[in-house]
């Protein structure tokens, strides 16, 4: 039973990361006031990007480089289009959504049923080796630790250093920002593009190493959940890290359920992590004060200097 | 310009591209007409017959549409330059499909093949509009004077892979990752588990629902909980090669759906359970090209070399091969019938009585999962 929980532990934590890394990409530049509803065309244009990669060099490291490079292209031409050119940021969104879908399904056609060199399994030295805590935490991918390192970094970075002030001010009040001199738009660009680059790591990490292959539209909704992770943690960094857990871990308990035999109507569990983005929705909305201490006062409004 | 009119002006050109985006999607496959027409100019000859597909995912999905546009291609080979075939991809069950049904019907195609479900409804219509076409429907029940039903009989394959798996698995734990508890599936299911029981009476089978045909990181989870449950040879009816990749890195064992998956995953493939529907189409094609065409249901399966299970690996044992292909022929031959009485379901009720050979209405009701199967069937109760 222990033993089960254990991989239980192991495979929600997994199953989190890529959720957690787009999360955090998009907090990003929510944080600098701009909301990119096209998480999940940049990380399925990543994901055959990084799966083309990997599978032309035989190594997965140059596969995420790539999903993010694609993911932070596909971002800049949403930031163009949005931050200069000042187009409805969803329907800009919405619009990169469905490009990224129909243009990674255009370009990976080459790529399906196409074999990634088996990855060898990972363990950290020493600490794999204790009895259930090895097996829960220290056998994951070493995407599993990026990930957290990420988080810590972010939450640094927002709250502790000068830079990450300024991005935040840029998503406060923007005018106040360009009044003291500060290039808004190129910060938001700054911010947009680094955003696409974590989705696109998210997606190559989806293709390179979680299933690893490469099919039409096998992101299957993980960029919208992202999307909705970003208000469920009232964009702080730790949250947007637990709630991937959460998120993963409902889906994973449920299927881990079901191999146990214990039943569980599926379709109850997996509307559960929309139900509590919702709960946390109305919570929020009904006290003000938390709204205003931790969402961007200026996120999806255009900024014309 | 004020503010808000630019707004509005670039969100309406935004939809604008959008809704040509969109449009885009259910693109058709321009052929190559230039033989025909040059061959027109030369001489009058006979124009080809003209037949079409729609599908319901893209050509290149490795399983379900890929097999039936390899049956196109095979028969659009076999009739030469009698025939010319056109399909078109990727279209949405619903009113989509109705328009594009229209469409190939009134560019002159003399019959049409739908191969998803979904599109009975939208195909019925149609055919009533189009009385002097041809209507081929996949996995249906509907059927009209001009609209026929074509199906086949996965849940041979099932037991075929049943008969394997009950032998090479150690844990005598099964898995099995389903997409929507459906008679099809259910039969599936159940056939899987009575093979592996005809040759290990020990064996049960775990079954993970994920609720969709299409999601491979989920079709993944799904079969790592079920080898973390202590499974260690899997079968799914999703259509993505998941399943089979996680049994490989795991260094258990799985089956291919659908289509020849063994490239996938060298250690971990057993076999592949296929779906060939180019006898069926060339039959069909034939029948409307000589006006011999009646309605009716085809179910047809091992028997008419629809389904078979393939690449069986040379990890299985030769006395279990030779038991595949001895079932294999008494298929063939309609000796042997997969649902054969006695079967109880797993809550101890008889459900067929022994000796009797289930006929298709009893298959076509299966809302129970067979004794060895764990858990109950989620809802419809």
């Amino acid at each position: 039973m222990s033993e089960q929980l254990a991989l239980l532990i192991a495979a929600t934590l997994a199953a989190g990361t890529p959720i957690a890394i787009a999360g955090l990409g998009l907090v990003i530049n929510e944080k600098a006031g701009v909301v990119n509803l096209g998480a999940e065309g940049m990380m399925l244009i990543a994901a055959v990007a990084g799966f083309a990669m990997a599978f032309k060099t035989g190594n997965p490291w140059i596969g995420f480089a790539a999903g993010m490079l694609g993911g932070a292209l596909a971002a800049m031409v949403f930031g163009l289009l949005a931050i200069w050119l000042n187009t409805n940021q969803f329907a800009t969104g919405l619009a990169i959504s469905l490009f990224g879908g129909g243009l990674s399904a255009f370009v990976g056609v080459e790529f399906v049923g196409k074999q990634l060199s088996q990855g060898q399994r990972f363990a950290v030295p020493f600490l794999s080796d204790i009895p259930l805590v090895g097996t829960a935490l220290f056998r994951q991918h070493p995407m599993v630790y990026i990930a957290i390192a990420l988080t810590a970094s972010l939450a640094w970075f927002f709250y502790r250093t000068r830079a990450g002030l300024v991005v935040r001010a840029v998503g406060e009040n923007p005018e106040s920002a360009h009044a003291l001199g500060y290039p808004v738009r190129l910060i938001r660009l700054a911010a947009v593009m680094a955003g696409g680059a974590l989705c696109g790591l998210a997606g190559a990490y989806l293709s390179v190493v979680y299933t690893p292959l490469w099919v039409e539209g096998m992101v299957a909704g993980r960029g919208w959940i992202a999307l909705a992770l970003t208000v469920f943690a009232t964009w702080r960094p730790a949250r947007v890290l637990l709630g991937a857990y959460l998120f993963g871990g409902v889906t994973i308990l449920q299927l881990f359920l079901q191999g146990m035999g214990v039943q569980v109507p599926a379709q109850f569990m997996s509307m559960l992590p929309y139900l509590a983005t919702i709960v946390v929705l109305v919570l929020i909305s009904r006290d003000p004060a938390w709204i205003r201490l931790n969402m961007p006062a200026s996120i999806g409004k255009p900024f014309y200097p | 310009m004020d503010v808000s009119k630019r707004l509005i002006f670039k969100a309406t050109a935004v939809a604008a591209a959008l809704a040509a985006g969109l449009a885009g999607c259910g693109k058709e496959e321009p052929k190559p007409a230039t033989p025909a027409a040059s061959a027109a100019k030369a001489a009058p000859v006979v124009e080809p017959f003209k037949a079409a597909w729609i599908y319901v995912g893209p050509v290149g999905d490795a399983g379900w549409t890929f097999a039936h546009d390899n049956g196109r291609k095979a028969v659009e080979a076999a009739m030469g330059g009698k025939l010319k075939t056109s399909f078109v991809e990727k279209v949405p069950e619903g009113p989509d499909a109705e328009r594009v049904i229209r469409d190939l019907a009134t560019q002159g195609n003399q019959i049409i093949f739908a191969t998803s479900f979904g599109y009975m409804e939208p195909m019925l219509k149609v055919a009533k509009e189009f009385p002097n076409v041809k209507f081929e429907h996949a996995t249906g029940y509907k059927t009209t004077e001009n609209m026929r039903v074509y199906d086949a009989r996965f849940y041979q394959d099932s037991y075929l892979a049943g008969v394997i798996a009950g032998k090479v698995t150690k844990s005598n734990v099964l898995g099995f990752v389903g997409s929507f508890p459906i008679p099809e599936v259910l039969r599936n299911i159940n056939a899987f588990t009575l093979g592996a029981q005809s040759v290990n009476p020990k064996v049960t089978t775990k079954v993970v629902w994920v609720s969709t045909w299409f999601d491979p990181p989920k079709e993944t989870e799904a079969a790592q909980a079920l080898i973390n449950g202590g499974a260690d040879v899997l079968l799914q009816n999703t259509d993505s090669t998941a399943v089979l990749k996680t049994a490989e890195s795991n260094g258990k064992f799985a089956f291919g759906w659908d289509s020849d998956m063994s490239a996938f995953a060298p250690k971990a493939h057993l076999g592949s359970a296929i779906v060939d529907w180019s006898n069926y189409y060339k039959k069909a094609v034939q029948e409307a090209m000589d006006k011999s065409w009646k309605t009716g249901v085809t179910r047809w399966g091992v028997k008419e070399g629809q389904n078979d299970l393939i690449k069986i690996a040379d990890s299985v044992p030769a006395e279990t091969k030779a038991k595949v292909e001895e079932l294999k022929k008494g298929l063939k031959e309609g000796t042997f019938e997969v649902f054969t009485g006695p079967i109880t379901d797993n809550a101890g009720k008889e459900r067929l009585a022994a000796g009797v050979k289930a006929d298709d209405d009893w298959k076509g009701k299966v809302d129970f999962f067979v004794k060895g199967v764990e858990g109950t069937v989620p809802a419809g109760k």
